[in-house]
Formats: C-alpha cells, sequence, structure tokens
C-alpha cells in the first residue's frame, strides 16, 4: 500500500477518533484509554529497543561466535521463536519466581516481548547480512580490513537497507503483542479496556475506540519505517553512484 | 525441590486432553483463514473495483491486535443479538485474523501466474469460474504452500491466547491447574515444551514439503 494511502488512513483514524471523543458516551472513557496507550507505548519502544540488541547479538553470535556461543544463540532463537509469545510471558511471570527470581511485571513484559521478538530478528538480521553481494566481502578481504572492520564499515550499512521493512513488520507486531501484557495485570491500552467494559457494559464505544488507537499506533510505525527506508536507500544509491 | 515429576506426570494426561482443544482450534481457525483469504484474493481480481477496500480492509485487520479482535467478537456481537460462545468467537477472530495475512499469500501466488496463461484462457473461451478453478488456482498454489505453512504455525502458537476469554485449551487449563496447586513450574514449562516441539516438527514438515513442490513444479 502506498505511503499516501497509508497516510490518508492515520488522518482518517485521528478524526475519527478526534470526532467520537466530542461525545458524551464515547468521551468519559478517553482519559483511561489515553493512561493505557501510554504504557503501551513505553512497553513497545523499550521492547523493540531489546529485540534489536537480541537480534543482532544473537545473528552475530550464530554467524560468528565460536562454537558454544552458536549454540547458545541457536536454542535462544529456537526456543522463543518456537513457543508462543503468551506462554513466555507467563513463564517468565509464573515460574521465574518459583526459582527465586521475581521480576516485576512491566520488567517481565518488555523482556518477554522483546526477547520473543528479537528472535525472529535475529533472522531478518542473518538473512540481511547474507545478501550482501559476495564480492563485497571479496573486496574488504582484498583491502586486508579485519572481520570487525568489514562489518561495520562496509557490510552493516549495506544490510541496514535491506533489513528495514522486516524489522517494521516486526515493529508492528510487538506493538500488538503488547495487548498480552494486560494479562500479567499490566494497565495497558487493553487492560483498560476490558477493565471499564467489566464496569460499564458500554462495549460498543470502548472496543471501537481502542481499536482505532491501536491502528493509529501501527500506521504511525508502518509510515516511519516506510520513510526510513527511502532516506537509507537514498543514501545506498548515492554511495554507488560515486 | 523445583521440579517434581511425580505431579508433571500427573497433570500430562490433563494437559494432553486440552491439546487437543488446541489443536481443534487452529484447524478450524486454519480452515477458516484459508478458505476465506481465498476468496479475498479471488474477489479482488475477479470485481476489481473492490481492490481498494479489500486492502483498506486487509490492513485494518493486521494492524490491530488479535486478542482486542477475540474480545470485540466476543463482546460487541452479542449487543447485535450474536452471541457466540467462547470457542465459536475465538476461532472465529483467529480464522479473520489470518484470513487478512493468507489473502496477500494468494495474492503474491495469482500475480506469479503469467500474463500469457490468462489471455490463452480468454482465447480459449473459457468463462472466469474455468479458468480460476482449472488453470489459475492449480499453478498459484503449489509455491505458496510452505508460505501458508508457516502461517499454520504462526496461528497455532496464537492459540494461547483463547485462554483469555476462558476457552478451555492448553494454556488455560495450565492456568487453572498452577492456581488449584500453586505450582506453575510444571503446567507453564509443559505447555512452552509442547508448542516448542510442536513447531519444530512442523517446520520440518514444511522444508520437507517445500522440497517435494519444488521437484513436481521445476520439470
Amino acid at each position: 500500500m502506498g505511503i499516501r494511502t497509508l497516510v490518508a488512513m492515520l488522518v482518517t483514524a485521528l478524526v475519527v477518533i478526534g470526532a467520537l471523543a466530542t461525545q458524551e458516551s464515547y468521551k468519559v472513557f478517553m482519559p483511561g484509554l489515553l493512561q493505557g496507550a501510554v504504557l503501551t507505548i513505553e512497553i513497545a519502544i523499550l521492547g523493540s529497543l531489546l529485540a534489536i540488541v537480541m537480534g543482532v547479538l544473537a545473528a552475530l553470535a550464530r554467524m560468528y561466535g565460536p562454537a558454544p556461543l552458536r549454540w547458545l544463540a541457536t536454542v535462544y532463537v529456537e526456543i522463543f521463536r518456537g513457543t508462543s509469545a503468551l506462554v513466555q510471558l507467563f513463564w517468565l511471570f509464573f515460574v521465574l519466581p518459583q526459582f527465586g527470581v521475581t521480576l516485576n511485571a512491566f520488567l517481565v513484559a518488555v523482556l518477554a516481548l522483546g526477547l520473543n521478538v528479537g528472535a525472529y530478528g535475529s533472522e531478518v538480521v542473518r538473512g540481511a547480512i547474507q545478501s550482501v553481494p559476495r564480492g563485497q566481502w571479496e573486496a574488504c578481504t582484498a583491502l586486508n580490513m579485519s572481520r570487525p572492520q568489514m562489518l561495520r564499515r562496509i557490510i552493516l550499512p549495506q544490510a541496514f537497507v535491506a533489513m528495514i521493512p522486516p524489522w517494521g513488520n516486526l515493529f508492528i507486531e510487538l506493538l500488538k503483542s503488547t495487548a498480552l501484557v494486560s494479562l500479567i495485570t499490566l494497565s495497558d491500552l487493553a487492560f483498560k479496556a476490558q477493565q471499564m467494559n467489566q464496569n460499564t457494559f458500554k462495549t460498543i464505544p470502548i472496543f471501537t475506540l481502542v481499536l482505532l488507537m491501536y491502528l493509529a499506533m501501527s500506521l504511525v510505525v508502518t509510515i516511519g519505517m516506510r520513510l526510513l527506508e527511502r532516506r537509507a536507500s537514498l543514501g545506498l544509491a548515492r554511495g554507488k553512484a560515486a | 525441590m523445583i521440579w517434581d515429576w511425580a505431579f508433571a506426570f500427573e497433570i500430562l494426561p490433563v494437559l494432553a486432553s486440552a491439546a487437543i482443544v488446541s489443536i481443534e482450534a487452529t484447524l478450524i481457525g486454519f480452515a477458516l483463514a484459508a478458505s476465506l483469504g481465498l476468496v479475498l484474493a479471488v474477489v479482488r481480481i475477479a470485481v476489481p473495483w473492490t481492490g481498494w477496500t479489500i486492502s483498506v480492509l486487509v490492513e485494518l485487520i493486521r494492524s490491530t491486535p488479535l486478542l482486542i479482535q477475540i474480545f470485540f467478537l466476543y463482546f460487541v456481537f452479542p449487543k447485535f443479538g450474536v452471541v457466540l460462545d467462547a470457542f465459536t468467537a475465538g476461532v472465529l477472530a483467529i480464522g479473520i485474523h489470518y484470513a487478512a495475512y493468507c489473502s496477500e499469500v494468494y495474492r503474491a501466488g495469482f500475480d506469479n501466474i503469467h500474463r500469457g496463461q490468462w489471455e490463452a484462457s480468454v482465447a480459449l473461451n473459457l468463462s472466469a469460474w474455468t479458468t480460476f478453478r482449472d488453470i489459475i488456482i492449480p499453478q498459484a498454489i503449489p509455491p505458496i504452500v510452505p508460505a501458508l505453512g508457516n502461517y499454520l504455525v504462526a496461528l497455532f502458537k496464537e492459540t494461547p491466547l483463547l485462554s483469555a476469554i476462558a476457552v478451555l485449551e492448553l494454556m488455560q487449563t495450565a492456568k487453572i491447574i498452577g492456581s488449584e496447586t500453586f505450582r506453575y513450574t510444571e503446567p507453564m514449562t509443559l505447555v512452552g515444551l509442547f508448542f516448542l516441539a510442536m513447531s519444530l516438527v512442523s517446520a520440518a514438515l514444511i522444508r520437507s514439503l517445500e522440497g517435494l513442490l519444488n521437484r513436481r513444479t521445476m520439470r
């Protein structure tokens, strides 16, 4: 879908939220829902940062690490991709305390979502690094660059562009997964919706607003990643021409 | 002691019967997703003016969390007089959510069909229905089977969400065992291992299926 359509959808979503918020039956829910949305955004941002760190580390460990590190990274990726996010969230929340490690719910949420998406992200990073043409590696070797040097200066800047669209999808997945944290007592957007629904039974206004808010947040991420992609590939094209 | 084998074996039969509910939900949900997705993709080609509407619809479904969609079907539909039990509402939500993803997969499959195939069908005076059924679909589906398989696994991993509306599937059963006995280690870990095992097995199956299909289409 083109970036113009996406922007149009975002504007429409925001206008509809704004228009609904002026109505009495919707207005009462706005402060609570916005409060929840802030927590959702916090978890999504911190989770994404952790996912990026884990994705890059796991990918580099699997590709260039010594054998034990490589196995560790593989086990991490397989476990977090092979079980569902909710299972991981519950495991960290309910089981970890039995081993004497008690984390607060917020930390569990960021850890579970970040580690989960990071495992998928490591495959993205690996794929992107491998998609850099062989000639680039050979040229680096010919120029007698060390491995960290070639990764940092030649390979990763090129792989970065290929990574942007799949990472965009993963960020959306992570944002949507934050709704799961409502099930471990965090009062995010989904939790607020559930709570207000149980107290007031005004199901339609509450869930309509919540869906629109999630839509708006996802669209912001999608549009942001599109713009980033455009900028990053512009830089690459210039580099090639010169 | 942190891990109690006797307790683990005691709860295994209960979890196994709950796993059947999870698998049922997966199969029904995926059947729904695969067929509804195909309908969306075909309508998009057959009735061109729906293209924009379907794009927006797909984007809407893919941009909002499945959990909220499950709540929406479960809590909002009764307001319109459609009361669904938890399992039906949950499976319906999962099916519709993944139909949006599947329709994009089908679309990629259709886009890969050479133009000449459509033109030849027109030249042979085949009806639109016959063209789809006998010419396009048999060529479009095999290459996308692995992609659909990946969504089957992804869908399977989303079924624990049904526990949020109290469907007695694997996760909900593990939670109930945990809250009754105050032992979460065994049920949660067993659920995790079950998902891990199923995912690894299905990933291997998809890979071999992919090999098989590649051999068949690369004649």
